[in-house]
């Protein structure tokens, strides 16, 4: 059910991606990063690796077929007609069902545990999520595909196959550089996994073979840029502006909720401010991944892209609100598993974007695909029932009692949403405040995934060495 | 899934709430005129006194719904001035500020209630076989979800705009009432509906008669036949001193005032065409073409002299003239429709077979009333497919007859939306109804519902889509004859339409050996 009509009209994104496939389509290759006559890259110049471009150049020639005036060079910028809105959805939804769809699916029916329809139902609520939803085809991304290839890279290091899976991972990277926030969990997986095979013999082998897929894939995929090595540095240039803050706008991350208390912005020069989020990055995501080189398994491997994605989100530099979206994916994986927080996360992963969807005039489809979801993942996976001490995977910690209340907070933590969001759109902010409720919206959700990064890090560190834990009994 | 023994009953509010988000999520797509025809009349109920209102005529839409419909726009009237008080301003033709299109969708969602609750008593109502444990096999579960989630309702109500969800909940709840055995509340329901929108005196016969020798007369003779003297005064006039008061209450203001032939002129208005701009998939559009197709086969061979160029589907609501075959007069299709549905109700005063039997007969009436009227709506297939989604659940053939009936229907109503935006989601849905309706009744049954033929024509529906929306675009003939594509749209569907009804009126007709209940 992934249709959504009556959508509002979306600039921004809409037009950078129409223009990058004006650029792609008219300009040769080496020109693309490069600010020229033809191509002024302070208007939505490219700033996403080789594969985005390469799927651009797809889209242009398949809209040119249909309309030339699309993508004509110059002319067609601010182009927007309901023929070209509907072929620019067409594409989303094409790629959304060709990449994230399936691998969805196949997740559901050979990683995950519990009878047929309880593998429907997880299908159908991971597709559910709104985050994704609205931001691909009300906000326009293709976050589909790198999310998608992520998840098959998932899938293939799940299923063993870890070439494939490193392949599918590394294309990823090469289409949003945001994917790098799961580089460190394939990356100490993978290095792991080569340990555990003994590292004279058989794990050599394995990361040799791992090691040339990667190259060779990066390879592949930078050839055009390989030429000249400006080019390379022009893109990475592009790709990683670190002349930039330590943020942009209100996002639900640490530093900005810092910023409330301490305008540490202003306090520290932006070179100590690099460092202090590479530490803190670091710091927060190396119990996790030192967890995980010590025990390469799926669900170890599953709780460290949580963890290891969600402390990039908390620390990084230059975090968007969207990247929240990384986190995001790792955590509808559990939705099998650990219902009732992985619902939570995912509705405060909504929320937090609420002020983006309010700018772009998406506030029935977020409310109503919010309702849905929460709606229907506590319906559909019992996920109020799963929340006892043993199956929240804290047994063997009595420290942290306040979570036996969890579903009573969890609801009261919705409607504090509800009330939030009904309160971002009828109440005007005070005059002194302008900034009032998206700063209220970011700090609670941060709030949330502090809490949320906390608890997930326990669950995995705490896993006793013992052989792969089984899933309490699940009564259908 | 979550709990579901067989007496729980959570899987309803899930399906219910889920088409509900879906609705909630279609607010701002394309609507079309009947928009602004409500939105006229909150206005005109409003802002006038009580005696203007079926003389007001500043908006080309007049009030043409009986007086209860005026009263329930004057009830949402009330509410509506919260949203935007403009849009109650008469002299505002075609407003539709965003508040607008906010409360009057929200209005058709809310009002949608009614038929949920109408649909929760319905599958209250369904028999179904022992032995059946698991739930999305469960005959009530099937017709919840091919009522709440029915593709046409949520088209015509929550895109094209209407307010269909209410009064077929109202008409189907009427019809759970006689099921349960409830007879005087149906009737009561059936007066207010008769009084919400006229269309719905087509199927009064079958009512009628239904009532009369089911209710009025309590004991039959051992053949089945009447006995005169069993008949209930009582009954008789507890039944028309409701639909008495009813009509009383509804219309007795106009009475009153001496309106009443102001309000009749205005609720049966003949001087519209035999059919509609888009012909609905009915006898009179197979008519229309084989008349064409003589009149140039006459031409072409010289029999005939040069006739008047007929434009049929020209405007909105032209009249025409027929060429070769003779021309039809309102009152024809009244008598055709009249001729039509008279079998049927003998069939149940002969031999009635209790509450399944009048519904049988009321999908029928509905039918022949859409195959023979007079300026019929491609909408109107609606109120022969809700009903008969409850006898599609219980009987292998009316499962068939379903299948074709509801697929064709449908698919006829495509034209109505013609935007590029609403494509995808007309295509989506559609897909996704016809494919769940058929795996369902397919499981519940056990077996194929459909034979090859049956199979043939409704893939043959895909390729009439494809040739019209693809193909034909491509062609030279676009310019010249713009037309062809409803016309080809319309007669494919008036054979399922058609053979549908034949296959129903059938049933109907065939002498059945089950036992006689009420």
């Amino acid at each position: 059910m992934l249709h959504r009509a009556g959508k509002p009209p979306m600039f921004g994104d809409y037009e950078a991606q129409r223009h990058w496939q004006e650029i792609t389509y008219n300009l040769p290759v080496h020109e693309w990063y490069f600010n020229t006559t033809d191509n002024n890259l302070n208007y939505w110049g490219l700033d996403y690796p080789p594969l985005t471009a390469y799927h651009s150049l797809l889209c242009g020639h398949v809209a040119s077929l249909i309309n030339p005036d699309w993508v004509e060079l110059h002319t067609s910028q601010g182009f927007e007609s309901s023929a070209h809105k509907l072929f620019m959805r067409a594409t989303v939804l094409i790629a959304d069902l060709l990449m994230y769809v399936p691998a969805v699916v196949l997740y559901c029916f050979y990683l995950s545990e519990g009878s047929n329809r309880k593998k429907v139902c997880l299908v159908l609520c991971i597709l559910l999520y709104p985050g994704l939803i609205l931001i691909d085809y009300g906000h326009f991304q293709y976050n589909s595909i790198s999310l998608g290839l992520a998840l098959w890279g998932v899938l293939g290091l799940g299923l063993g196959w870890d070439m494939l899976g490193s392949l599918a991972f590394v294309l990823a990277v090469n289409y949003k550089q945001m994917e790098l926030y799961h580089s460190l969990p394939f990356f100490c997986y993978l290095l792991g996994k080569c340990f555990k095979q003994g590292m004279a013999g058989r794990g050599l082998f394995l990361l040799v073979k791992i090691a040339v897929t990667v190259l060779v894939t990066f390879t592949l995929c930078w050839l055009p840029f390989l030429t000249d090595p400006g080019q390379v540095l022009q893109v990475l240039h592009r790709l990683f502006p670190v002349g930039r803050g330590l943020f942009e706008d209100k996002v639900a991350n640490t530093w900005c909720s810092l910023n409330v208390l301490i305008k540490i912005k202003t306090i520290l020069s932006t070179d100590t401010q690099l460092y202090l989020s590479l530490a803190a990055t670091l710091l927060a995501a190396l119990p996790s991944s030192i967890k995980l080189l010590t025990k390469p398994t799926l669900w170890q491997f599953k709780l460290a892209l949580v963890n290891s994605s969600l402390a990039f989100f908390l620390f990084s530099f230059q975090v968007h609100e969207k990247s929240i979206l990384l986190p995001a994916l790792p955590v509808c994986l559990l939705l099998g598993d650990l219902p009732l927080p992985a619902v939570w996360f995912l509705q405060a992963s909504t929320f937090s974007m609420l002020p983006l969807f309010l700018k772009d005039g998406l506030f029935v489809p977020y409310a109503v695909t919010s309702s849905a979801f929460v709606f229907y993942s506590v319906y559909l996976l019992s996920a109020l029932e799963h929340s006892s001490e043993e199956e929240l995977q804290l047994k063997s910690l009595s420290l942290l009692p306040f979570l036996s209340q969890s579903p009573g907070q969890f609801y009261l933590s919705v409607a504090a949403m509800a009330g939030l969001s009904f309160m971002s759109v009828a109440l005007a902010p005070p005059a002194r405040l302008p900034d009032l409720f998206p700063l209220l919206v970011s700090v609670f959700s941060f709030l949330h995934f502090l809490g949320l990064l906390l608890y997930f890090n326990v669950v995995q560190i705490a896993e006793p060495p013992s052989p792969r834990r089984k899933n309490p009994k699940k009564t259908e | 899934m979550a709990a579901s023994t067989a007496d729980s009953w959570s899987w309803f509010p899930a399906l219910a709430l889920g088409v509900s988000f879906l609705k909630c999520l279609m607010i701002n797509s394309y609507h079309s005129t009947d928009f602004e025809v409500h939105r006229n009349w909150l206005a005109i109920t409003h802002s006038l006194p009580v005696s203007k209102w079926y003389h007001e005529s500043t908006s080309e839409w007049t009030l043409d719904y009986p007086p209860l419909f005026a009263w329930f726009e004057y009830g949402l009237s009330h509410v509506a001035q919260h949203f935007d008080k403009k849009m109650l301003v008469v002299q505002n033709l075609g407003y539709a500020s965003p508040a607008t299109v906010l409360f009057q969708r929200l209005s058709v969602i809310a009002t949608d209630v009614v038929f949920i609750y109408a649909v929760r008593e319905c599958c209250r109502s369904v028999r179904e076989e022992k032995g059946s444990k698991d739930l999305l096999v469960r005959p009530y579960f099937i017709l919840a979800a091919l009522l709440l989630w029915n593709y046409g309702l949520l088209i015509v109500d929550h895109i094209h705009f209407q307010y269909n969800g209410f009064l077929c909940g109202i008409l189907l709840l009427s019809v759970a009432r006689h099921l349960q055995g409830r007879h005087l509340e149906g009737a009561f329901l059936f007066a207010v509906l008769l009084n919400l929108k006229h269309i719905y005196l087509y199927i009064a016969p079958a009512y009628g008669i239904f009532l009369l020798r089911s209710y009025c007369f309590t004991k039959d003779n051992t053949d089945g036949s009447v006995r005169w003297s069993s008949l209930s005064l009582v009954r008789l006039i507890a039944l028309g001193s409701i639909v008495i008061s009813v009509c009383a209450l509804s219309f007795g203001p106009f009475i009153a005032m001496g309106q009443l032939p102001q309000v009749l002129s205005r609720l049966f208005p003949f001087k519209r065409g035999l059919c509609h701009a888009y012909w609905a998939p009915n006898i009179w559009a197979l008519y229309n073409v084989v008349d064409k197709a003589l009149s140039v086969l006459g031409l072409r061979l010289k029999l005939l002299a040069n006739l008047p160029k007929a434009s049929m589907t020209g405007g909105l609501v032209q009249e025409f003239q027929h060429s070769v075959l003779p021309s039809v007069s309102p009152s024809a299709t009244l008598i055709c429709t009249l001729v039509s549905i008279l079998p049927a109700v003998l069939s149940i005063w002969r031999c009635p077979r209790g509450a399944r039997g009048f519904l049988r007969c009321l999908v029928v009436c509905a039918l022949c009333s859409f195959m023979f009227g007079w300026h019929v709506h491609e909408k109107a297939i609606l109120m022969a497919i809700l009903p008969l989604s409850v006898l599609a659940v219980e009987s292998r053939e009316d499962a068939g007859i379903f299948l074709m009936l509801a697929t064709t229907g449908h698919y006829s109503l495509f034209p109505l939306l013609f935007t590029a935006t609403e494509m995808p989601t007309k295509v989506l849905l559609i897909l996704l109804f016809t494919l769940y309706s058929f795996t369902s009744l397919k499981k519940l049954f056990r077996g194929f519902l459909l034979n090859t033929l049956e199979v043939t024509y409704l893939l043959g529906l895909i390729a009439v889509e494809i040739i019209c929306e693809v193909v034909y675009p491509l062609l030279p003939w676009k310019q010249t004859l713009p037309f062809v594509t409803l016309l080809a749209k319309s007669v494919y569907c008036s054979l399922g339409v058609s053979y549908s009804f034949i296959r129903l009126y059938l049933s109907i007709l065939r002498p059945t050996d089950k036992p006689k209940e009420l």
